[in-house]
Order: C-alpha cells, then sequence, then structure tokens
C-alpha cells in the first residue's frame, strides 16, 4: 500500500509551479482577454518545451510516456494560475484518446507535433454543451452518438459562445459527418467516450483544487492587509473560520482526486465511482472557496479590478463541465445503492 | 503510488476477521456507561489483550503486535465491520499508553502498560476544569511537592472526565508552580482514583448516563513516581497525547464509513417515506462520499507518515471534518426514521430505529470535546493558513 506521489512526481510539481506562478500572472491573463484568440502561442510552446503538451504521448509517438497519475498534481498547478488554454484537457482527454485509436496513421500525423507543440487539438463529446479552444485547433475530434470523427476545422462552422470566465473560449461546432473521418464507432467508440468523460472530469477536478488553494491564498493575504477597527480583518473569528471551512473542504478533497487520477490510470473496476466522488468533491470545495473568498474580501470582491473574480468564475465554470454536480452524484448513488455490503468499512479499494 | 494491500497486509485482515467472527460477542453488551456495562467491557478487553488484540501498535513484548499505520486501519476496519464492543479502555490505551511509551520511565512502563493492556486498570482522563474547558492553559488544579519530597499534594477539581465513575486511574494536568501562569508551570500527573480525599461525582449525560463525573482532590497524596515526565513539562506531555497519531487512534475512518454504510441501508429500507423531501437522498450520498474522503485521505496521510513524511494540516482539520459528518448523517438518519426517531429502541412502536438515535446524541458531543470546533478552525485559520492573530 503505497498512496504517494514519488519523489520526482513532487519535483515536478514544483518547477512547473514556479513557472507558471511567473509566467501567467494575472496581468497576463487580463492582457490576453483582450486578443482575438485569447490564447497565446508563445505560452503554449513554452508549455510544449517543458513536456507538458507530450507529458502523455507515448514514447514511441515523441512524447514521454506518462500517465494520468504523473499529470494530475500539473494539472492542479494549471488551476492555481487559472491557466488560459485546454492543456489540461490535451494532455488528460486528447492525447489519451487519440493514443487509444488502432489507426496508426492518424495517430502518426498528430501525436508527434501535439507533443512539440506544433499542433493543437480540441475535442468534442455530448457530454459538454460546446467545445473549448475549437478556433484555435487543427484538428477536431467530434462525437456523433457512438461515433467518433476527426474533423477539419476549415471545414465545420464554429460558433464563439461568450463565458463568464473570459479566459474560457467555448465554441458549438456543427460539422457535416460526410466530409469527416470516422475515426472509431460502436461499442468500441462508447468506451472510448466514457473513458474521455472520466479524464475529462479528472482535469476538471484537478484544476478545482489548484483554483481553491488560491482562493484561500489570495483571500488569507488581503485580509491580513485589510484593517478595520483598528486591526485586520483577518483576526476576526468570523472571517478566520470561513476560511478555515474552505480549507478543511479542500484538504479532504486531494486524496480523492488522486484516488480518480489512480483509478483511470489503473483501469479499476470502481473508476466511475472514484471519479465522479472526486470531481463532485473538488468542485465542492472551489464552489465554497468562491463564495468564502468574496465575502471576506467585502466590496473589493465584488469589483472586476480586484483578481479574486479570475479564480471564481473558473471554479464556477468547471463545476460544470465534464459532468455537473448531478450527474455525478447520480454515477456515486448507483455504484452505492446498487450493493450496500459491498461499501463501507475496508471496502474502499477493493 | 501503488494503493492495493500487500500479501501480509491481507494475511493480517484474514487473521483479525477470523478471530472477531469467533469471539465478538453475540449479544451486544451493556453501555459501558452502566456499572455491569463497564464491567462486561473490561472483561472484553481482557479478552482482546489474550488474543494479542488489545493494542496492535503496541511493541509485541508488550502484547501488541508492532502493527504499522496501515495494519491498524486494517484492524480497525475489521472491528468496526464486525460491530465489536467500544473500546472502555481508549483513553489508555489509545492516548497515554503511547505518551507513557515516550516519557515514562522503565519504572513506570513496567508498572502501568500491563495492568493497562488487560483491562486491570481502566484510565479516565482529566482535563478539563471549571474554568478551563477551551482555554485549557488555564488550569489551576495544585500539586504541591511535600516538604519530604517523597509525594504531591493535589487539591482542585477536574471535570467532564470521561469514565472517570467507574475508572481505576486517571490523568491530567496539575499546576506545581503556583506562580507559573497558563502553559508553564504545569505537571502530567497519574493519579488513582481510589486514593483517600478524592471524591468522584457522576454527572449524567445527554442519554441521563453519567458517561462523565467531577472529580474533587482534597489534599490528595500522589507518589512522586507518578509524574510522567518532568517537573513543570506537562503541557509538553499533553500535547503528545494530543497529537496527530493518537487523534488517528481515536477515532479511525472506519467508524464513519460504517455509520455511512448503515446510512444508505436505512435510506434504502424507508426510501419511499424518505425521497418525500430530495434533499435527504443528498445528504446520504454526500455522507458516503465525506467518509470515502476521510478514509482516502487518512490512508494517505499514513503512507506519508510511513515513509517519514511529516504530519501536515492533517491534525487540525480532522477533528472537523469526522465530527461534523457524524453529526449531519445522524441528523439524516433521524429526518429518516421521522416519527420513529425520537423513540428509544425499546418503545413498541421503535421498528426499525436500531441505534441512531443512541448515536445522534453521542454526535452531538464531537464537535465540543477535545477542543471544540471553533478552537480547532482558529487553529487551522492562524497555524495552517498563516491568519493573523
Amino acid at each position: 500500500m503505497d498512496f504517494t506521489y514519488t519523489e520526482d512526481q513532487l519535483l515536478f510539481q514544483d518547477s512547473v509551479r514556479e513557472f507558471l506562478v511567473n509566467e501567467v500572472t494575472c496581468e497576463k491573463i487580463r492582457e490576453l482577454w483582450d486578443t482575438d484568440t485569447g490564447r497565446s502561442d508563445e505560452l503554449w510552446g513554452q508549455l510544449a518545451e517543458l513536456g507538458l503538451t507530450g507529458m502523455t504521448v507515448p514514447e514511441d509517438f515523441g512524447g514521454l510516456g506518462m500517465n494520468e497519475v504523473d499529470f494530475v498534481l500539473l494539472a492542479q498547478e494549471c488551476g492555481y494560475v487559472a491557466l488560459p488554454n485546454n492543456l489540461t484537457e490535451t494532455v488528460l482527454v486528447a492525447v489519451p484518446l487519440l493514443a487509444s485509436l488502432s489507426n496508426d496513421t492518424f495517430k502518426s500525423e498528430w501525436l508527434p507535433k501535439i507533443a512539440e507543440g506544433s499542433a493543437k487539438v480540441a475535442v468534442g463529446l455530448e457530454q459538454n454543451l460546446l467545445v473549448e479552444d475549437a478556433h484555435v485547433a487543427d484538428v477536431l475530434i467530434m462525437q456523433k452518438g457512438s461515433a467518433l470523427y476527426a474533423v477539419d476545422p476549415a471545414k465545420a462552422t464554429i460558433e464563439f459562445n461568450a463565458s463568464v470566465d473570459l479566459s474560457r473560449r467555448l465554441y458549438s461546432v456543427v460539422f457535416n459527418e460526410a466530409e469527416a473521418d470516422l475515426l472509431v464507432e460502436g461499442s468500441e467508440a462508447d468506451s472510448l467516450i466514457a473513458k474521455s468523460v472520466n479524464r475529462g472530469a479528472l482535469a476538471s477536478a484537478a484544476q478545482a483544487i489548484g483554483l481553491t488553494k488560491r482562493m484561500i491564498d489570495i483571500s488569507v493575504q488581503y485580509t491580513s492587509e485589510r484593517n478595520q477597527f483598528g486591526k485586520p480583518i483577518g483576526s476576526f473569528q468570523a472571517v478566520k473560520h470561513r476560511m478555515a471551512n474552505v480549507a478543511v473542504q479542500l484538504e479532504y478533497a486531494k486524496a480523492p482526486v488522486a484516488f480518480a487520477a489512480y483509478a483511470i490510470a489503473n483501469d479499476l473496476s470502481t473508476v466511475d465511482k472514484n471519479v465522479s466522488h472526486a470531481k463532485s468533491v473538488a468542485c465542492e470545495a472551489s464552489l465554497t472557496g468562491a463564495k468564502n473568498s468574496i465575502q471576506v474580501h467585502g466590496a473589493m470582491g465584488y469589483t472586476f479590478e480586484v483578481d479574486l473574480h479570475i479564480f471564481m468564475k473558473k471554479a464556477w465554470a468547471l463545476n460544470n463541465t465534464w459532468g455537473d454536480q448531478a450527474f455525478h452524484k447520480a454515477r456515486v448513488a448507483e455504484a452505492i445503492f446498487a450493493d450496500s455490503d459491498k461499501i463501507g468499512a475496508g471496502c474502499t479499494f477493493l | 503510488m501503488d494503493i492495493q494491500y500487500t500479501e501480509k497486509q491481507k494475511a493480517f485482515r484474514e487473521e483479525i476477521r477470523s478471530w472477531l467472527a469467533e469471539n465478538v460477542p453475540k449479544e451486544p453488551l451493556k453501555t459501558y456507561d452502566t456499572e455491569e456495562g463497564f464491567q462486561q467491557h473490561r472483561e472484553w478487553e481482557a479478552k482482546m489483550n489474550e488474543g494479542r488484540w488489545g493494542m496492535v501498535t503496541w511493541p509485541t513484548e508488550l502484547g501488541g503486535r508492532d502493527a504499522d499505520l496501515i495494519e491498524w486501519l486494517i484492524f480497525e476496519e475489521e472491528y468496526f465491520r464486525a460491530k465489536a464492543p467500544n473500546r472502555v479502555n481508549q483513553n489508555g490505551i489509545f492516548l497515554l499508553g503511547p505518551t507513557l511509551m515516550e516519557f515514562g520511565t522503565d519504572e513506570q512502563k513496567a508498572d502501568i502498560l500491563p495492568k493497562m493492556a488487560d483491562g486491570t486498570e481502566v484510565w479516565a482522563q482529566g482535563w478539563s476544569e471549571p474554568n478551563a474547558g477551551s482555554d485549557m492553559a488555564a488550569i489551576r488544579s495544585k500539586a504541591e511537592l511535600s516538604e519530604c519530597g517523597e509525594y504531591y499534594i493535589i487539591n482542585g477539581q477536574k471535570t467532564w472526565s470521561t469514565r472517570a465513575v467507574w475508572a481505576d486511574q486517571c490523568f491530567g494536568m496539575f499546576r506545581t508552580d503556583p506562580d507559573s501562569q497558563r502553559h508553564k508551570g504545569l505537571t502530567f500527573i497519574l493519579v488513582p482514583l481510589d486514593l483517600e480525599g478524592i471524591t468522584v461525582r457522576p454527572i449524567p449525560q445527554l442519554d441521563g448516563l453519567p458517561g462523565f463525573a467531577e472529580i474533587f482532590f482534597d489534599n490528595v497524596k500522589v507518589p512522586i513516581n507518578r509524574r510522567l515526565g518532568g517537573e513543570g513539562e506537562g503541557w509538553k506531555v499533553a500535547m503528545a497525547t494530543a497529537g496527530f497519531e493518537r487523534g488517528l487512534m481515536l477515532r479511525s475512518p472506519a467508524r464513519f464509513q460504517e455509520t455511512a454504510r448503515r446510512l444508505v441501508k436505512l435510506y434504502e429500507e424507508n426510501q419511499a417515506g424518505a425521497d418525500r423531501d430530495p434533499s435527504i437522498r443528498d445528504a446520504v450520498i454526500k455522507a458516503y462520499m465525506a467518509a470515502e474522503s476521510y478514509c482516502l485521505t487518512t490512508y494517505e496521510t499514513a503512507c506519508r507518515l510511513i515513509k517519514g513524511g511529516k504530519i501536515g494540516a492533517e491534525s487540525s482539520t480532522n477533528k472537523i471534518f469526522w465530527s461534523e459528518l457524524d453529526q449531519s448523517m445522524h441528523e439524516t438518519a433521524m429526518a429518516i426514521l421521522s416519527a420513529r426517531a425520537e423513540l428509544e429502541p425499546f418503545a413498541p412502536e421503535a421498528k426499525g430505529v436500531g441505534t441512531w438515535l443512541d448515536g445522534f446524541l453521542f454526535a452531538q458531543s464531537g464537535p465540543i470535546y477535545a477542543g471544540t470546533n471553533e478552537i480547532q478552525r482558529n487553529i487551522i485559520a492562524e497555524r495552517l493558513l498563516g491568519m493573523p492573530r
């Protein structure tokens, strides 16, 4: 029984955190809001150079051949800075989906380019209303029922849908099957889609962990500096307890997220339940984080000027992406109401 | 990360499972808050000790099994799954025992631990005083060294002393330096409860039974060899007793996972009624997830500690998490049981109420004892998050 990350995994997390905190500042995020695409090719190139875009690309295709457990801590760091692109979905959803295809030509065409950062891919599954980053994708992987297609973005109709989170670039995508390449269909496609939903939920859950941590950090700093009644407002118990409540929820969401990553990487039979548990509690923690953080900021929290909203808005959005609370709680319910003798003490890892 | 049990851990689980299957009393024991029940639980501890299951984390030479934290968690999972009796001597075995091994003299260990292990001596704790509750450093009970230097003379009062009504021994902190303030000048002393000058006055708890008591000390002479650690070092010794691993010992995830499992069953048995309020189903699902979160987090921490890692936030967050989970699970059970919820299990119309009412009453104490959750939240905000004092 070893429920710990390796030294290497933790070191990688440290170096990625350092890079992201320095490069992806709130000023940078605000600058990108005013650009056409909202995306930075320079940043994407840097992420590729760090090996991030190719982390889950198999070594045969020029990647690092790592798995969900290797990446989940990094996805948390992406959340911590509210990274304005779809790196986590690229690594956790798009690449594993591509790598699972039996079509070697297609894989050879795209995987090496994704690893080196010269191509971007966006995935549109029916689980989600819209497709993130479809506007900058070189290829779209689209679901239609029990089939997955490779779609040339030039041959699809793409329409922007504005999100409250100005960093999220969401698109409706309409395409004609006749002009697309069928990648896989039937039960094989269903299984790939189901796995992709779990991986997408993991990506959201991991980012929610980072977002929550960031909202705590911002709020602790603000309440330590802001004085009223002659002292920092962070010294008042009512303010302290709000932040303590977020810290408790966050503390108990981390291990479920780690276990969800492990369950996906090791194809555990309980994976749906494990992922839904993680997604539900991690997003719940981030919602509490947002609610309590804006409250302790007072009126400043309600402004566009203070950076808090960058993180709150992403937290609100991710809660309903890759399955909302209703979807994930229903999957947990399905698992536990099926046979209550198979839950409880001693059953967590069986 | 390799999250599966080793062959050794699986064998350990099988061993305790079969022992429990053979030995757990078929009829539940009476509550240890009655004289008869207390005696039954004392006998159960003796039986556990015979099987070397009394305290698996203790060293082999003291009747334990040198179990690590993972084996401890496995033991607890099987113990709660088997519905084995509550541990009457947990103040001794889980809290004082490990502290004694760390701070005690060889003589103290040889004298006290075997009798603790077999239930001959059941321990009560003596932390709180009428004016020292959440503010434990406000302790005023005095222990004065006699002129001959052979014993302490104790005067004062302890309160909310769990198990003290029928316990044999009590441990606690006393002020040995009358001029001292706060955390300084306190000494950890082990007091036999049959000494002259001691009066134990039972306090009925919410359920009407005397689960705790007041202890009055009137010139009680306690031999100096009953001091644990140095004079004036009581706070340091007490903090070790209150540390995380002890917390883990006291309230491991298994207890709450079993409550969550019973709650799922209770909901299923009463679903038609329960679904009239959709929030009940949501609460059941959330309870299951929270109990699993507690389990996963505890395994993660235990693995990290075994590998030589340090305790992080867990020591302050876990008390809040499990106590509020326990409270909300029992609230949900009460909602499901509806009009039957208030009925004592022996009432003629109390079909299917199980032990939920008892658990509900007890759950009210969780956010209060061992440092109120308000104090825990201050600790998290100040020490973990670094908010201003």
